[in-house]
C-alpha cells in the first residue's frame, strides 16, 4: 500500500500562503493572551494549594463555596473509581503575598480540611492535595524559561554543526515559531501551563527538529549530485521526496499522543494536549519555516552562495 | 542460517531474556514485575515534601554560641569587657575592652576563633570590637546546618518505620533544600509534626516565685522594661481553665539538647505518660552545679520555646531529669513522639514548607489504568498500521517496537528508575519515535526497489544511509531530554529518564535486530526474490 507516490506540489511556491497561516496562529494567541492577561499557570508556577476532593455523597456546591469563601472551587471529572455519578470538586487556594510572610505550602490542605469539617465532618475524603510556595513557583517558572532558551541554543549549536549554520538557524527559528504557537494556543483554549506542559515543549523541540533534519539531510543529498540547478527546485524536490516518511512518522507519532489525549486520564490531558498541537505545528513548519528561511536566506546570499556552495 | 546471522540472533535472545528477567523477575511474573519496577509517587500514593532550612538561623545560634564561648574565655583570661552582644545573623561586638590587654584580646581571637575577622571601632564605648564571620565559613555553616537537618530527618524517619523513604538534598548552591518522600502514608500532619519538630530542649532559671496569668502581669514586675539578659515565655498547653501562663526566665539556657545522652518513655508520679532524659558528662556536670546553687527555685523546662513544666529544685541533681506534661498530662503518643525527637537530636535551624504534595492511594490507581490504557492503544493502533501499510515487513516493525519496550523495562529495572505518569508518557512516546525509525528505513528500502535495486542490496543501503539520519535526530532529541532532566523536577526527571533510555534502546532495535530480522528473511529467498514491504 502505497500513499505518497509521485507528489509533486511546489511548497515553496506558497511560501506567502504559509507565512500568512503562521503570523494568523501567532496573532490569535497573542490576543488570546493579551485579553486574558497572563497565561493560565498551574500550581507549579503560581504558588497555592489545590485539592481534590471526594464527599460521600452529592453536595450542594453553594454550601462549600460559602465555607471556603476566597477559594476557587470546581467540579471535576471524577478521577478514581467507577462511579462517577458523584462528581469530585478541585478547590484552589491562593497563597496570598502581599501579607509579606513566609508562606507554608502545607497550611493550604489544613484550612480546607478545617472549614470542610465544620460541614462535613467524616463525609469527604481527601484524594490528593498540592501545596507550593510562590517563591518556589517563581524559581520554577524562571528555571523553565532558561531551560528552553538552553534547549534551543542546544540545537542550534548541534545543527549549524551538522549543517551550515543557516540550516541551524533555520531550524531553530521553526521550532520556536511552534513553541510560540503552542503557547497561544494554550492561552486560547484556557488550558493550564504546568510544569509537565513545558516537559512536552521542550520534547517537542528536540522532536520537531526531526522532520526538518529528515528534510535537510535530504536537500544535502541532493546538493550533491545537483549543485548547479535552481536552489529553490532542488528544496521542493527534496520536500517531497521526503514527504512521504515525513507525513506518515508525524502520523504514527501523532497516533500514540492522541490515544494519550483521549484516554490518559485528566492529569496528563495538559502534557498531551501540548504534544498533539506541537506534532502538527511541529510538522507543518519544517515545511511553511523552515525551509522558506533557507530559500529566503540564499536569494539574498546567492552571488556570495553560488561562488562558494559546495 | 549463516553464522553472521546465527550470532546476532543470539546476542538479540540473550538481551531481551536479560531485560525480562530484570524487570519481571525470575521466573517471570506480576509480583515480579511489582517488585522491580519502582513507581513515583503520583502513581503509588504517598507524600513528598520539600523543605527549606532556615539557614541564617542557624548562622544566628552558631554567632551566639560564639557569643557564649568567648565570654566565658575572656573571665577566664582575666580580660575584663562591657558586654558582648549579637549584633547580626552573623557578626558580634565586643564593647569596651579593657585597653592594657589589646594585643591578649587580638591573638585570642586570632588563635581560638580564626573564622571571624576583626576589626576595632570607635563608637560611644571605646575600644569596641566588631567580629565579622568569615564568607567562606558563613557558607560552611549553612552547608552543615542543611546536612545535620538532613540527618536529624533521616533518624526520624527510620524510627517511625516507613518502607523505602526518600531523604535527600535538593537544589543548587544556595538552596538550601531537602526533600523527603513517604510511599503509601497519606496523613501529612503526623509526618510533618515529627520531621518538622526543631525539638530545642533548653532548661532555663525562673526569675521569681512563679508564673503570670499574661505578658503585662509579668513584665510589670520589672517597671514594664525587661532587663536583657531575661525573656517572657509562653507555656505550651493551658491550664483547666484555658488560659496559658507566662514564666520570666534567663535567656541564656543552663542545659540544653545538646547535653542530652539519650532519652526514654516513663511515668511521672501521677502514672501518668512522661519522659526522662539522661544527660551526657559536660551536661551532668552543668546540671549539678546549677541545681545546686539554686535549690528552691523554679527551673523551667522549655521545649522550642515553650515551657512544658516548671518544678522547683529541691535538691542536686545531675544526671537525669523528667518532662511532665505539666497540669493536663502527656496522652502516650505524645510522650512517644517527644522521645523520638528528643533522641535523633535537635534542628539546627527552622524549616519552611516550601512544597507539599500529597496523592491518595486510590488516585495512584487510576493513573496507573489510565497509562496503561491510553499505552495499550496507542501500541495496538500503531501495529495495526504498520501490518497494513507495509503487509509481511509490518511484523518485522512489530516486533522490534516491542523488543524496544521490553530492552526498556529491563534498563529502568536494572538503572532502578522511578515509573511516574510522565513516564508513563515517555513510554507512549517512544512508541511512536519507535515506529519512526522503522518508518524512515522501510521508505527508503521502498525508494531503492522503486529504483530497480535487488532487495538484498535495498535493505543493505537502507539501513547504512538511514543510520545516519536516525543518529541525528536522536541526538537532538537526547539533547532537549538531557535539559528537561537537568532542570525538572523528580516527576519530570522520570519522564526525561524513560526518554532518554527510550532513544537509546531504540537505536538498538530499530537498526539491529529489525536489521537482522530482514537478514534472516532474505537467507532464505533468492537473489532475485523481493520482500513483502
Amino acid at each position: 500500500m502505497e500513499l505518497f507516490q509521485g507528489i509533486k506540489v511546489d511548497w515553496l511556491g506558497k511560501r506567502k500562503m504559509f507565512f500568512a497561516i503562521s503570523v494568523a496562529l501567532l496573532v490569535v494567541g497573542m490576543i488570546s493572551l493579551a485579553m486574558k492577561g497572563h497565561f493560565r499557570y498551574g500550581l507549579d508556577f503560581k504558588g497555592g494549594t489545590l485539592v481534590r476532593v471526594k464527599f460521600q455523597d452529592a453536595v450542594d456546591i453553594g454550601a462549600v463555596r460559602k465555607l471556603l469563601p476566597q477559594a476557587n472551587i470546581q467540579t471535576t471529572k471524577a478521577t478514581t473509581g467507577t462511579e462517577s455519578n458523584v462528581p469530585e470538586y478541585q478547590i484552589e487556594l491562593e497563597q496570598d503575598t502581599k501579607k509579606g510572610q513566609a508562606v507554608d505550602a502545607s497550611a493550604g490542605r489544613e484550612e480546607v480540611t478545617r472549614a470542610l469539617n465544620m460541614a462535613f465532618a467524616g463525609k469527604f475524603t481527601i484524594i490528593s492535595s498540592n501545596g507550593v510556595s510562590p517563591k518556589v513557583g517563581d524559581d520554577l517558572r524562571k528555571q523553565a524559561v532558561s531551560a528552553t532558551i538552553y534547549a534551543l541554543v542546544g540545537i542550534l549549536i548541534y545543527i549549524a554543526f551538522r549543517f551550515e549554520w543557516i540550516y541551524g538557524a533555520a531550524a531553530v527559528f521553526a521550532v520556536f515559531h511552534d513553541t510560540l504557537v503552542t503557547l497561544g494556543l494554550f492561552s486560547l483554549f484556557n488550558y493550564e501551563i504546568n510544569l509537565t506542559v513545558i516537559a512536552a515543549l521542550l520534547t517537542l523541540v528536540g522532536y520537531s527538529v526531526n522532520d526538518t533534519i529528515v528534510v535537510f539531510d535530504r536537500v544535502r543529498e541532493n546538493l550533491k549530485t545537483r549543485r548547479r540547478e535552481d536552489f529553490e527546485t532542488v528544496l521542493n524536490d527534496s520536500i517531497n521526496q521526503t514527504l512521504s516518511r515525513t507525513i506518515l512518522t508525524s502520523g504514527l507519532t501523532f497516533i500514540t499522543v492522541i490515544a494519550l489525549f483521549l484516554f490518559g486520564g485528566e492529569i496528563i490531558n495538559n502534557f498531551a494536549f501540548a504534544m498533539v498541537i506541537g506534532i502538527i505545528v511541529g510538522t507543518y513548519s519544517s515545511v511553511a519555516v523552515a525551509a522558506p528561511l533557507v530559500l529566503v536566506y540564499s536569494n539574498i546570499m546567492r552571488p556570495k552562495m553560488a561562488a562558494s556552495r559546495r | 542460517m549463516n553464522k553472521r546471522i546465527r550470532t546476532r540472533s543470539i546476542v538479540i535472545l540473550a538481551i531481551t531474556v536479560l531485560s525480562i528477567v530484570l524487570f519481571a523477575g525470575l521466573p517471570p511474573s506480576l509480583a515480579g514485575l511489582k517488585k522491580n519496577i519502582r513507581l513515583g509517587l503520583d502513581l503509588k500514593g504517598g507524600i513528598q515534601l520539600v523543605l527549606q532550612v532556615r539557614v541564617e538561623e542557624a548562622l544566628r545560634t552558631t554567632t551566639d554560641q560564639t557569643v557564649q564561648a568567648l565570654q566565658a574565655q575572656l573571665q577566664k583570661d582575666n580580660i575584663s569587657v562591657r558586654q558582648i552582644t549579637r549584633t547580626g545573623n552573623d557578626k558580634l561586638e565586643a564593647r569596651g575592652v579593657d585597653p592594657t590587654r589589646d594585643a591578649d584580646f587580638r591573638n585570642l581571637i586570632s588563635g581560638t576563633y580564626p573564622e571571624w575577622d576583626i576589626t576595632s571601632s570607635q563608637g560611644e564605648v571605646p575600644n569596641t570590637y566588631t567580629l565579622q564571620m568569615k564568607n567562606k565559613a558563613a557558607a560552611e555553616y549553612r552547608v552543615a546546618a542543611v546536612d545535620q537537618a538532613l540527618r536529624t530527618i533521616e533518624n526520624r524517619i527510620n524510627s517511625m518505620g516507613v518502607t523505602e523513604p526518600v531523604i535527600q538534598k535538593r537544589g543548587g548552591a544556595n538552596e538550601y533544600e531537602i526533600l523527603v518522600q513517604f510511599p503509601g502514608i497519606d496523613d501529612p500532619e503526623k509526618v510533618k509534626g515529627i520531621i518538622g519538630k526543631p525539638a530545642l530542649l533548653e532548661l532555663k532559671l525562673v526569675q521569681g516565685t512563679g508564673s503570670f496569668p499574661t505578658r503585662e502581669a509579668a513584665l510589670q514586675q520589672f517597671g514594664g522594661v525587661l532587663p536583657s539578659n531575661l525573656e517572657i515565655l509562653e507555656s505550651s498547653k493551658a491550664d483547666s481553665s484555658g488560659a496559658k501562663s507566662y514564666y520570666v526566665v534567663n535567656k541564656v539556657a543552663g542545659v540544653s539538647g545538646r547535653d542530652l545522652k539519650t532519652a526514654g518513655v516513663s511515668r511521672d508520679e501521677n502514672g501518668r505518660p512522661a519522659v526522662s532524659f539522661d544527660l551526657n558528662a559536660a551536661g551532668a556536670e552543668k546540671f549539678g552545679r546549677l541545681t545546686e546553687e539554686n535549690i528552691h527555685k523554679l527551673l523551667a523546662i522549655v521545649l522550642d520555646g515553650q515551657v512544658v513544666s516548671a518544678p522547683s529544685i529541691n535538691s542536686r541533681i545531675s544526671d537525669r531529669g523528667q518532662i511532665t506534661g505539666g497540669g493536663a498530662g502527656f496522652s502516650q503518643d505524645e510522650a512517644h513522639d517527644l522521645v523520638l525527637v528528643l533522641k535523633s537530636g535537635a534542628l539546627p535551624a527552622g524549616m519552611d514548607y516550601a512544597e507539599e504534595s500529597v496523592v491518595g492511594a486510590s488516585l495512584g490507581a487510576d493513573s496507573i489504568r489510565h497509562g496503561i490504557l491510553a499505552a495499550v492503544i496507542a501500541l495496538t493502533s500503531v501495529i495495526v498500521f504498520v501490518l497494513i501499510y507495509y503487509r509481511a515487513s509490518g511484523i518485522n516493525a512489530t516486533v522490534a517496537m516491542i523488543l524496544n519496550l521490553v530492552v526498556l523495562f529491563g534498563a529502568m529495572a536494572y538503572f532502578g528508575s522511578t515509573l511516574t505518569l510522565p513516564g508513563i508518557a515517555g513510554v507512549i512516546l517512544t512508541i511512536g519515535v519507535g515506529i519512526d525509525s522503522n518508518v524512515l528505513i522501510f521508505e527508503r528500502i521502498r525508494e531503492e526497489l522503486r529504483a530497480g535495486k535487488t532487495a538484498v542490496s535495498s535493505v543493505a543501503t537502507s539501513f547504512s544511509r538511514v543510520f545516519v539520519t536516525l543518529v541525528d535526530t536522536h541526538l537532538a532529541a537526547l539533547i532537549s531530554a538531557t535539559f528537561l532532566f537537568l532542570f525538572g523536577t523528580s516527576a519530570i526527571k522520570g519522564f526525561a529518564v524513560t526518554l532518554v533510555i527510550g532513544l537509546v534502546s531504540n537505536m538498538f532495535t530499530a537498526v539491529f535486530v529489525s536489521r537482522t530480522l530482514f537478514e534472516m528473511v532474505l537467507a532464505r529467498k533468492g537473489r532475485t526474490d523481493t520482500i513483502s514491504i
